[in-house]
């Protein structure tokens, strides 16, 4: 096993999933296979080649600092279960 | 033992951009809540973030006045957490290839100049503003501000006092706002600082665990905070006991700090390279052509104006620590070409106006024109120093010229000779026993006599011509 029960739980902690002890079975299963092809994929020499995080040669575009409409009130809110004014009502986020 | 402390200290200003850092949506401040939104910063899915030019800009201006070293090719990262002011869940943000690093400033403390050095200024995006009820167990949320444009300048951990960490931060948001691209304003959180602090063994060189302390929104706060901070893990320590690491919060109230005991505490960010964003380059010729566009800074123009005007550094270092302020001395001088006369005014009358705070220079209700004209008035004789001040006062508070509130007063200086001398005169005629007291030898009744002349004319007498006839005078009574 490349993971233990453990992790398994802080990552679901950390992605916030409630995961009941049946699918976290399976999860564990399934990430351990996942860490075992990336430890294929690390036998592959790699020491002379550039990190990289993209396939393509490419650089982000940027745009002009020019300001565009924003959403309208009712639309900007369409999604809120709870709103009070403008703002999202939600539950008490401090002590 | 002896301890020193080790500071490190994380900033973060935001930009002045009209846009957003990745979305068209306006920066304005005071919008009704939600009102500056789109979906790319509600996090909604399926959009994508398109990074500002001019954020981009600012930044290399700041980076380049640090003297950081720009790179060629940085990234966006996304830095996971959970919290309602963050609709995405992640703030995007650079980790490991910042855009910029290795940089420093100089910093002036008690006459002792010290380079802190700048680990990495770095591009993000801000957070939104959570407004938490009073009465009801409910919070509000604003996601204007989310997705402001914002940099992190992270010192490194060369800091050893909470007077130098206010040295350090004044510096920072002098070339800020020398550099245009952010207003400084600590209180409303335009410029916000978090302090790393550990203390250690004097000459000592492991570091000890550290605090991080938030939660201090003016320069005084900030060296209250570490001071207290400082003196708080140093009792634990002489006790015997340990210093956890934790994020502890400010009370200005109180002056000190408390553990912030969050379920959030476990901070686990998990940063990755954005997927929607690809790596960005800067171009030599761009970074070239910013540092061709940089102003002058706040230590070149100190410099500047000690050759130029040989005005003190002291008095240098002042008047250069606001850039409005720094203009306003200069067209002062432009006008009323006595640099000394000028600065001295501008260090006593005008900072006691402004109650000491530079910055207060831009609600000024006096001119640089209204206050040459106010040096001329003195100058020429038209007005008293002393009777000047309060002059000075009237205008501040109405922003009236001087010639018409010493006109309306009647404060014009009586410097004719023969209109004092009548008034020298029936002062004597009235004191007469201390006029041959003086004449016996008491010669200290001097200031006396001036000061009943100066009753006599509500303060308006010229002082050297009213000490030069007063002594004539006495003489020829001392006559036998």
């Amino acid at each position: 096993m490349k993971i233990t029960q453990e992790e398994v739980d802080y990552v679901a902690l950390l992605g916030r999933l409630a995961l009941t002890p049946d699918e976290k079975e399976k999860y564990l299963a399934q990430l351990d296979d996942i860490l075992k092809y990336m430890d294929m994929l690390a036998e592959v020499p790699t020491d002379d080649v550039e990190p990289m995080a993209g396939p393509v040669e490419l650089y982000t575009p940027l745009r002009e600092d020019e300001v565009t409409p924003s959403l309208p009130a009712d639309e900007a809110l369409a999604n809120a279960p709870a709103r009070w004014g403008t703002a999202f009502k939600v539950p008490k986020v401090i002590e | 033992m002896e301890y020193e402390a080790v500071i490190g200290l994380e900033v973060h200003a935001q930009l002045l951009t009209d846009s957003k850092a990745f979305c068209g949506c306006s920066t304005r401040f005071g919008a009704e809540p939600n009102m500056n939104t789109c979906p790319v910063c509600q996090g909604m899915p399926g959009v994508l973030p398109v990074f500002n030019r001019k954020a981009l800009e600012y930044t290399i201006r700041m980076a380049l006045a640090c003297h950081c070293t720009i790179n060629e090719f940085s990234r966006f990262a996304r830095k996971n957490y959970y919290y309602p002011d963050l609709p995405k869940n992640y703030q995007i943000s650079q980790y490991e290839l910042p855009v910029s690093e290795h940089g420093w400033v100089e910093i002036e403390t008690e006459n002792v100049k010290r380079r802190i050095g700048i680990t990495r200024i770095h591009m993000e995006e801000d957070a939104g503003k959570l407004i938490h009820d009073e009465t009801r167990p409910v919070s509000y949320v604003d996601l204007n501000r989310t997705g402001v444009p914002l940099i992190e300048i992270v010192s490194e951990p060369e800091i050893r006092t909470p007077e130098e960490a206010g040295a350090y931060l004044r510096v920072l948001r002098s070339m800020l706002v020398y550099l245009g691209i952010c207003d400084g304003n600590m209180e409303e959180g335009s410029f916000r600082c978090d302090a790393n602090v550990s203390i250690r063994p004097k000459g000592a060189e492991a570091l000890g665990v550290k605090a991080e302390l938030k939660n201090m929104n003016s320069f005084r706060y900030v060296q209250k905070g570490l001071q207290y901070e400082i003196e708080r893990q140093q009792e634990v320590l002489s006790a015997g006991g340990t210093v956890v690491q934790e994020t502890r919060l400010f009370d200005p109230s109180t002056g000190r700090t408390a553990s912030m005991r969050s379920k959030e505490q476990a901070h686990d960010y998990r940063y990755f390279p954005d997927p929607d964003l690809l790596p960005l380059r800067v171009e030599p010729q761009l970074v070239e052509r910013i540092r061709n566009e940089l102003p002058e800074l706040p230590a070149e123009k100190k410099k500047r104006f000690i050759e130029e005007f040989g005005i003190p550094a002291y008095d240098a270092g002042v008047l250069t620590a606001a850039k409005e302020l720094a203009e306003y001395f200069e067209e002062t001088v432009n006008l009323f070409p006595n640099p000394k006369a000028v600065s001295n005014w501008i260090m006593t009358e005008l900072m006691r106006q402004l109650k000491g705070e530079e910055y207060g220079i831009a609600s000024c209700l006096v001119t640089p024109t209204q206050l040459a004209d106010l040096l001329k008035l003195i100058d020429n004789g038209t007005v008293s120093g002393k009777i000047a001040k309060t002059v000075f006062e009237d205008m501040c508070s109405t922003g009236r010229d001087a010639s018409e509130i010493i006109e309306e007063k009647g404060l014009v200086q009586v410097s004719d000779t023969e209109e004092l001398r009548g008034i020298i005169r029936k002062v004597l005629d009235d004191n007469p026993d201390e006029v041959s007291k003086y004449v016996g030898g008491k010669k200290k009744l001097m200031g006396f006599f001036v000061g009943q002349v100066m009753k006599a004319t509500k303060g308006q007498a010229n002082p050297s011509r009213v000490n030069e006839i007063l002594a004539q005078e006495l003489g020829t009574r001392g006559a036998p």
